[in-house]
């Protein structure tokens, strides 16, 4: 049993309370309700319909993939599947808005309740539930910094597809959020309904934060913080909004709900300054648009449809490779890791072997030279050669990884660098005993002790004998013999 | 339901209206009188009816997802009062 985590104030300890509130971006060719590009990076207002910047007139007609896509990721959350759902105008003014609205849902979203499972780094996991999933309507994109009294529009944005994904407040520490939004962003991309790139902006992140004395009492008032854009910089902006809100309370006053931003240089928090009706929306059903009904068939046949989900293929890495939880987690949590990862294996290779390998050594360098597994300077058939010569006793351990460098400096094969340089192991147990014979014989003082018992000096004896043998000594094979010559 | 003039200047505070304490006064009799007729409707038993969302029997149509839209930029800057470099160019709102 862990400690549960609390934050340490002047009068006590504090428990904080934490939901999220998740808007992925929907993968799409067109926008929610328009025929206009919905991808990212064009040139200012290219991508914009009459309908996107709300011309007189013009009629949203909802494109019929950002449904399926809602539908797909609702499965993904476990959750419930609304077949009956409503469009409701959200009414603000902002520059970037030129509906003066955004449609929205409200009271009936298209997906209801559901959970998910986050693993945390102590190897245990937790249930977060799903209060409900939305489609809606991004806004346009605003640039500040472009002229010292006027803003610039792009309306680019401005009508694509966001799921906003709403947590349960089930979330108490920093950790577990931060493995909350991990979790989210390995089941939309491997369901291929968001990409899930952070720095581009298509997931992001508000973080509903509150603290209170003991988990029996009641929850405190809570403080949005908006637009949040990497899993670390959502741990450290609750970190730094616990302890402004216990000092808050700790000195007397009283937290008031309102909505902050992160400024992620300096690791503070910042009152947006709301007006104070900045949050009645006066929401109501858009008469533009029908109520979404889903048929049966269809929302059965995207079930039929989905992909080996990220805790179904974690499952089944520990269930039928025999991993562990540290290995599985990393070879399920990006997809890709997980191709690779199945790709080496081939069906045939030795699974706790290649997670090693593919965890180890594979993943130290990519990490090293900042590179992606997708496109690893080693390749899945290459380290799979590599994993074969292991296997069938060419290679100890300690010279594969030789031969691993080897690979990555000059992009050989495995077999290739092995008879270059020569570093087949020794597997000849006459060769292995006329090392050790030689060790033995140059070290009679350290056989002496070791027999009067001081078993450490074993490992001493094979260091001489892998020296001897330019480390090319098969390591069982040394052991098996000089304990039988020490014996 | 009446609504008092301190409702009435908070609704056209939210639809960017900008209404005199004079015109307030009038609105506030108008609206209410209005809210009279509409309540009217409460007398009737609606028990177990669900709620009428669209006089419409049609279902909502779809569009496939394919891109078939965008891409003039120079009609859709046509009527901006202000523009550079393909953007709207607006009087600096900053939060």
């Amino acid at each position: 049993m862990t400690t549960p985590y609390t934050i340490q104030g002047k009068t006590g300890t504090w428990e904080i309370v934490l939901g999220l509130e998740i808007h992925a971006q929907v993968t799409s060719n067109a926008k929610l309700f328009s025929g206009s590009d919905a991808t990212f990076g064009a040139d200012p207002n290219t991508q914009v319909s009459f309908v996107d910047a709300a011309f007189p007139g013009m009629l949203p007609v909802i494109n019929e993939k950002c449904i399926e896509q809602a539908v797909r990721t609702g499965f993904g959350l476990n959750a419930e599947i609304n077949h009956f759902s409503i469009f409701d105008r959200k009414n603000y003014f902002y520059a970037d808005l030129p509906q003066g609205y955004q449609i929205s849902q409200y009271k009936q979203p298209i997906v209801g309740e559901g959970a998910v499972t986050i693993d945390l780094s102590d190897g245990t996991t937790r249930t977060i539930g799903i209060e409900r999933l939305h489609l809606e309507q991004d806004a346009g994109k605003s640039l500040h910094d472009q002229h010292p009294t006027k803003s610039f529009v792009d309306l680019n944005r401005s009508g694509v597809a966001l799921m906003e994904i709403v947590s349960k407040p089930d979330m108490r520490t920093p950790e577990e959020a931060g493995a909350y939004v991990k979790k989210i962003r390995a089941i939309v991309r491997t369901l291929g309904t968001c990409d899930g790139n952070m720095e581009e902006g298509s997931l992001r992140c508000d973080v509903n934060v509150s603290v209170r004395r003991t988990s029996n009492d009641p929850f405190g008032t809570r403080c949005e913080i908006k637009n949040v854009n990497s899993v670390r910089f959502v741990m450290q902006a609750i970190e730094y909004e616990a302890r402004r809100q216990i000092e808050v309370i700790e000195e007397g006053g009283v937290i008031r709900q309102e909505t902050r931003l992160f400024d992620s240089a300096k690791g503070v928090t910042r009152s947006m300054r709301d007006k104070e009706d900045a949050h009645d929306y006066r929401y109501f059903p858009d008469p533009d648009l029908l109520p979404l009904v889903l048929d049966t068939a269809w929302v059965e046949n995207i079930k039929a449809s989905l992909p080996e989900l990220p805790d179904a293929k974690k499952n089944r890495f520990k269930n039928d490779y025999g991993l562990n939880e540290f290995e599985a987690n990393l070879l399920s949590e990006e997809k890709e890791n997980a191709t690779f990862y199945e790709a080496v294996l081939n069906g045939k290779r030795n699974p706790k072997l290649v997670a090693s390998w593919v965890v180890g050594e594979l993943f130290a360098s990519l990490n090293k030279n900042g590179q992606s597994i997708e496109n690893s300077p080693i390749g899945a058939d290459a380290l799979g050669e590599l994993i074969d010569l292991i296997e069938d006793n060419t290679l100890s351990g300690r010279l594969a990884k030789e031969v691993f460098a080897a690979m990555l400096e000059t992009g050989k094969a495995a077999a290739v660098i092995v008879d270059e340089q020569g570093l087949r192991q020794v597997t000849d147990t006459g060769a292995i005993e006329t090392a050790i014979a030689q060790v033995l014989e140059e070290n009679p003082d350290k056989v002496a002790e070791y027999r009067s018992g001081k078993d450490k000096l074993f490992g001493f004896f094979v260091g001489q004998v892998m020296k001897l043998t330019g480390g090319k000594a098969n390591p069982a094979l040394v052991n098996e013999v000089l304990k039988n010559k020490l014996g | 339901m009446s609504i008092d003039t301190t409702t009435v200047k908070k609704i056209a505070r939210l639809a960017r209206l900008d209404i005199e304490e004079a015109r307030a006064e009038a609105m506030s009799a108008e609206l209410s009188t209005i809210m009279g007729f509409v309540e009217q409707l409460q007398a009737v038993d609606v028990t177990g009816v669900e709620p009428l969302l669209s006089v419409s029997q049609a279902t909502l149509p779809r569009r496939a997802d394919v891109v078939t839209d965008g891409n003039y930029v120079d009609a859709i800057l046509k009527n901006a009062p202000d523009k550079k470099q393909g953007f709207f160019v607006v009087p600096k709102v900053v939060g």
